[in-house]
């Protein structure tokens, strides 16, 4: 007797903790395994960019903060070049190395979160997680001097930054960039070695440069597929091409490779800041800007390289004191669409592994 | 060899246990569990005078009943939850409103008659802050071109009812004033400590006096 079988649909999701928030997978499962996945998305939808167009331009970017909310510093930044670029602003020398010092951190930061997260969703319940929180919550408190808030920083303002860093701000990033290396070290001692997260991870859910490339996949999922491709190099802002740091790449570009090369960049920041401290000069912090500013008519594009990716503003000027239109390239949103490709023919299990390394956040997604 | 990874791992473990400098902190909100050793620290006593002093307390403390009051320090550049407002110093401008991102000022004035020649001086009728979709931004501190609103210094805001969440001109004035450093580098410059027990004076939170005639039409007019 044969026993008839076919393939069913589930839904993960809206509500279910491996999600990383209101996302929800349909997967058509053969048994154990994945046939096919289709996102459905909009469920944490804010109309970010259509509301970008009732608000003029420094309003905006407190709107930015909330895109992806573990990256605020990154979106602000990405933001504020954008505005730059259309009105023709020159920004001071030292606002332009405090910005990247707080971009690395917040690069720091998120990278942490998602290390934690992918340990999550491995089934290493918290624990990894509050060794990545332990650390993330040292830059939460540097940011809470610089700016007086942890998540919705709201730093960056066209032309410069707010305010200067207060003095107390300096050794105490003194301090966590020399604990840094040691936190990254206990990481991967808790991780790089282990055997099951070792078998769980490595050449599951790999994505190919070519098939990377053609997805536009950019950020650390690219470079875990052997693609050399960073905008601090590529493209240089700000002060990046006054500064040494290496680009980590992987090798075959499954789970394990995205884990080994964000942890790789976590140390290229704290290299990237030391520099930082090193050269910055005195000077102001803010170029003379006005509140309601009113750009030329037309239209610019900046991007910056996100902690997710290539982070992108396209701003539409009509002369007006608010954007004609805020066009968001967001990283997390184009790095889903390569979820399909990479676990269709893997398990269940491997598909919430898969998904966690994509490190996507639905504030940036969905928008 | 297998299993390698797992040893080393759990060596991390351990060192992060046993390591003073690797431990984690964990701090009870808002109350804190307290020995009898840490409240005898407490009061600046030994141990024995300290029981001598307060059995009550000391005996709470040995069967682990005694709490203290301890909250994590804030930076003086926290953006806080109410509002710390200036009544002399505000001229009912409404620049705040104007920059707030979501229109959540509302302010009334009437010509007061008074100061003519610095531009008329307004009297607050309305000064209605909605905290409840409040996002602190800030925005609104950086508009105000006499430093008379602040970001405060509290986070415990929380009500049972929205309405009570309004911030009204009248709990602005009566407010005790505990002004957040936030963009107000001359109270940074003094080392205020907004969260500490000594309230900011009307005189010194400002950058300078009222603006002259000249003044704002240098900073404001020719724009």
């Amino acid at each position: 007797m044969t026993i008839r079988t076919e393939p069913v649909t589930i839904n993960l999701g809206p509500q279910h903790p491996s999600t990383h928030g209101v996302f929800r997978l349909r997967v058509t499962l053969d048994g154990e395994v994945v046939l096919d996945v289709e996102p459905v998305l909009g469920y944490l939808h804010r109309g970010s960019e259509k509301l970008a167009e009732t608000r003029s331009y420094v309003q905006v970017v407190t709107l930015t903060d909330r895109l992806d909310y573990t990256a605020s510093m990154s979106n602000n930044l990405a933001y504020v070049r954008a505005v730059e670029k259309l009105a023709g602003i020159e920004v001071p020398e030292r606002a332009q190395y405090i910005r990247v010092i707080s971009a690395e951190l917040q690069r720091i930061a998120s990278h942490l979160m998602a290390t934690g997260f992918l340990l999550n969703d491995l089934g290493a319940f918290a624990t990894p997680l509050m060794y990545c929180f332990r650390e993330r919550e040292r830059i939460l408190d540097l940011f809470e001097m610089l700016c007086g808030a942890r998540i919705t920083l709201s730093y960056m303002r066209p032309g410069g930054v707010f305010q200067d860093a207060p003095e107390d701000f300096w050794p105490a990033l003194g301090f966590f960039l020399k604990d840094m290396p040691g936190y990254i070290d206990d990481l991967e001692g808790l991780i790089t070695d282990n055997e099951i997260v070792l078998a769980r991870t490595r050449d599951v859910g790999t994505l190919s440069a070519e098939m990377a490339i053609n997805d536009s996949i950019t950020g650390p999922i690219l470079r875990a597929s052997s693609v050399q491709w960073d905008l601090r190099r590529a493209d240089p802002y700000e002060v990046y091409d006054r500064l040494e740091f290496d680009i980590p790449i992987g090798s075959v570009g499954d789970n394990f490779d995205r884990y080994l090369v964000r942890i790789q960049e976590m140390r290229q920041s704290v290299r990237i800041v030391e520099q930082c401290i090193r050269d910055i000069p005195d000077g102001p912090i803010r170029a003379d800007t006005e509140y309601f500013m009113r750009p030329p008519e037309g239209d610019a594009y900046a991007a910056v390289e996100g902690p997710k990716g290539e982070l992108g503003f396209y701003l539409v000027s009509d002369g007006g004191i608010a954007p004609y239109r805020c066009k968001i390239r967001a990283p997390s949103f184009i790095n889903l669409t390569s979820l399909r490709d990479m676990v269709v023919g893997w398990k269940m299990g491997d598909l919430i592994t898969t998904f966690g390394s994509i490190d996507v956040v639905m504030g940036e997604v969905d928008r | 060899m297998y299993g390698f990874g797992l040893i080393k791992g759990l060596g991390v473990t351990m060192k992060n246990m046993l390591l003073p400098s690797r431990m984690f902190t964990l701090h009870q909100y808002p109350n804190r569990k307290i020995g009898l050793l840490g409240l005898a620290k407490k009061a600046g006593t030994n141990v024995f005078s300290y029981t001598a002093k307060q059995p009550v307390m000391a005996a709470k403390a040995v069967v682990g009943l005694a709490e203290v009051e301890d909250r994590e320090p804030l930076h003086g550049r926290f953006r806080g939850e109410e509002f710390t407002w200036y009544e002399d110093r505000c001229t009912g401008c409404a620049s705040c409103a104007k920059l707030c991102p979501l229109g959540i000022i509302k302010i009334v004035t009437h010509p007061s008659g008074g100061d003519m020649e610095e531009g008329e001086k307004y009297a607050i009728d309305v000064f209605d802050i909605d905290i409840g979709r409040c996002m602190f931004c800030g925005l609104c501190v950086e508009a105000c071109p006499y430093d008379a609103i602040h970001m405060g210094s509290g986070f415990e805001e929380g009500k049972y009812r929205r309405d009570e969440l309004v911030v009204t001109v009248d709990r602005l004035r009566s407010a005790p004033k505990h002004p957040s450093n936030w963009f107000r580098p001359q109270l940074e410059s003094k080392r205020y400590q907004p969260d500490g027990a000594q309230e900011a004076a009307s005189g010194e939170v400002g950058r300078h006096e009222q603006p002259s005639l000249h003044d704002q039409e240098e900073r404001w007019g020719k724009r």
